[in-house]
């Protein structure tokens, strides 16, 4: 169990998890901050390292073509964006899982213009929510690396057939050097099988991908999607416990810390749920029955182990890293409160907006916001979202 | 042959709504959508085969004795041969009409 431990970026540890994946092709275009994974990559390829093909288009829109097209043939296929890429990237972006092609894709969570900015949030990964794709959000250096070879693990199951993004915060993640255990690639091999696709474009079998849907069939198709993206479930399930038989770290669409017998808990997805940890720390030392939550598993979103987690809670403090502008709050928080309504148990929820476009997010902030966010849990001031540190 | 349209449902559909049976679109008559339809004078119809070389969805058909004409179940009545014909012998008359 376990294999070399490495000091390194986290961008570059991705990149080599994808040869180690064995990816056969990888088609992106470089935009900060993912660059250093694509970099990498093409590194990887042209030292002979890694035998894949990789394609250097010319936009994004281009990349995510290419993809569809590698994963039609049934090539294990891999890329990575952020942002306005991920923004160019759309229109095909949608149509990668209406044609049900597994792909990987590493998204570094960057703000969408605009105004113009490189820095992280989540507000281009919300883009994309409802374009029926897998999407889980990682932690750390250590995550994200196990998370490539889970989501080539699900996105080719026979049974998923999905492009799946690994979604990291953007220069949190991809620019931090950490500690991460390699795990050796035999054991990889063991993990990850070959990639086959049923229905690939082939001579000998031809086949029609992406037809033009009328309003007899459009339904249907949609529903189709639908099946797809929630029984992936046990598939997700099945691989990220595998992984931990294999490794020792297991993964949950939900997880947990101090939470059992908190009253308040604070909800973070990604990177934030570290710092989190921390401060939830302090706050217990001072007696505050306070826990964190964190949404590891976002499409399809796990609706029992949420609510298992959270019904009986007082309230909860979640925080959101996008805005829905004229909305109901931030995204997630939104969510939260229809998988919640009118359920028994259910707690109040606090929605704070922050940490946009890269915005330091401290330990003293998170302590803040998880304190104000009880009182006002408490005080029944629980309506709308608040956009933490907002001037004025 | 593939089921009508309408027939199929959710669950009978392959992941990604792909079609695996080849030729299925001879099962969708676009004829269907057809506001005017081409009617060839065959006494003009030199046989020249350009109404068949430039209809866009295969639906000029050759009949027996060698002259061309629309095969109206797929016809969706573009126009394309009528313009094309080097004699002028066929000509876009509306559904309506007789």
């Amino acid at each position: 169990m376990g294999g070399k431990r490495k000091g390194i970026e986290v961008s570059l540890a991705i990149a080599e998890a994808v040869g180690q994946a064995n990816a056969d092709v990888i088609a992106a275009y470089p935009i900060t901050p993912q660059t250093h994974i694509v970099e990498h990559l093409s590194e990887l390829v042209a030292n002979g390292e890694l035998d894949a093909e990789f394609v250097p288009v010319e936009s994004e829109h281009s990349a995510m073509s290419v993809c569809c097209g590698s994963a039609a043939v049934g090539a294990r296929t891999f890329t990575s964006t952020s942002s306005q890429g991920l923004a160019l990237m759309s229109e095909i972006f949608f149509i990668a899982s209406s044609m049900r092609l597994p792909m990987v894709m590493a998204l570094a969570n960057r703000s969408l213009s605009g105004p113009l900015s490189i820095w992280n949030d989540h507000t281009d990964t919300m883009m994309v929510r409802d374009a029926g794709w897998i999407h889980v959000f990682v932690e750390n250096g250590q995550d994200a690396y196990d998370h490539i070879f889970w989501a080539f693990r699900v996105g080719e199951d026979p049974d998923v057939l999905l492009p799946v993004a690994v979604n990291f915060d953007g220069f949190i993640l991809t620019h931090m050097i950490e500690p991460i255990e390699y795990e050796k690639d035999e054991t990889i091999k063991r993990y990850l099988p070959e990639f086959r696709l049923k229905n690939a474009l082939h001579p000998d079998k031809p086949v029609s991908m992406g037809c033009f849907g009328m309003p007899e069939i459009y339904t249907e198709a949609q529903m189709s999607r639908e099946d797809g993206v929630t029984g992936s479930y046990p598939t997700i399930i099945k691989a990220w416990e595998e992984w931990g038989e294999l490794t020792g770290r297991q993964y949950h669409p939900i997880e947990t810390y101090r939470a059992d017998d908190a009253e308040y808990c604070i909800v973070t997805m990604g990177s934030y749920g570290e710092t989190a940890m921390e401060v939830v720390d302090t706050l217990r030392e001072e007696g505050e029955k306070v826990g964190v939550v964190k949404i590891r598993l976002w499409r399809p979103f796990p609706f029992d182990e949420f609510r298992g987690a959270v019904l009986g809670k007082k309230a909860l403090i979640v925080i959101d890293r996008a805005i829905s502008f004229g909305g109901p709050g931030g995204p997630v928080a939104s969510e939260l409160r229809s998988a919640l309504y009118k359920k028994e148990g259910s707690p109040v929820i606090v929605n704070y907006v922050a940490g946009l476009a890269g915005r330091d997010v401290s330990r003293n902030d998170f302590r803040n916001i998880i304190l104000e966010g009880k009182a006002k849990a408490e005080s029944g001031d629980t309506e709308g979202f608040i956009l933490y540190g907002l001037r004025g | 042959m593939a089921k009508p349209m309408e027939q199929i449902k959710w669950q009978e559909l392959e992941p990604g709504a792909v079609v695996t049976e080849v030729g299925s679109a001879r099962e969708y008559h676009t004829g269907t959508w057809r506001s005017a339809r081409p009617v060839v004078d065959s006494k003009g119809c030199i046989r020249c085969g350009v109404c068949w070389l430039f209809c866009p969805d295969a639906a000029i058909i050759r009949a027996e004795d060698g002259h061309f004409e629309a095969d109206l179940t797929y016809c969706k009545g573009c126009g394309i041969c009528a313009r094309e014909c080097p004699t002028g012998c066929i000509t876009m008359m509306a559904e309506e009409e007789e």
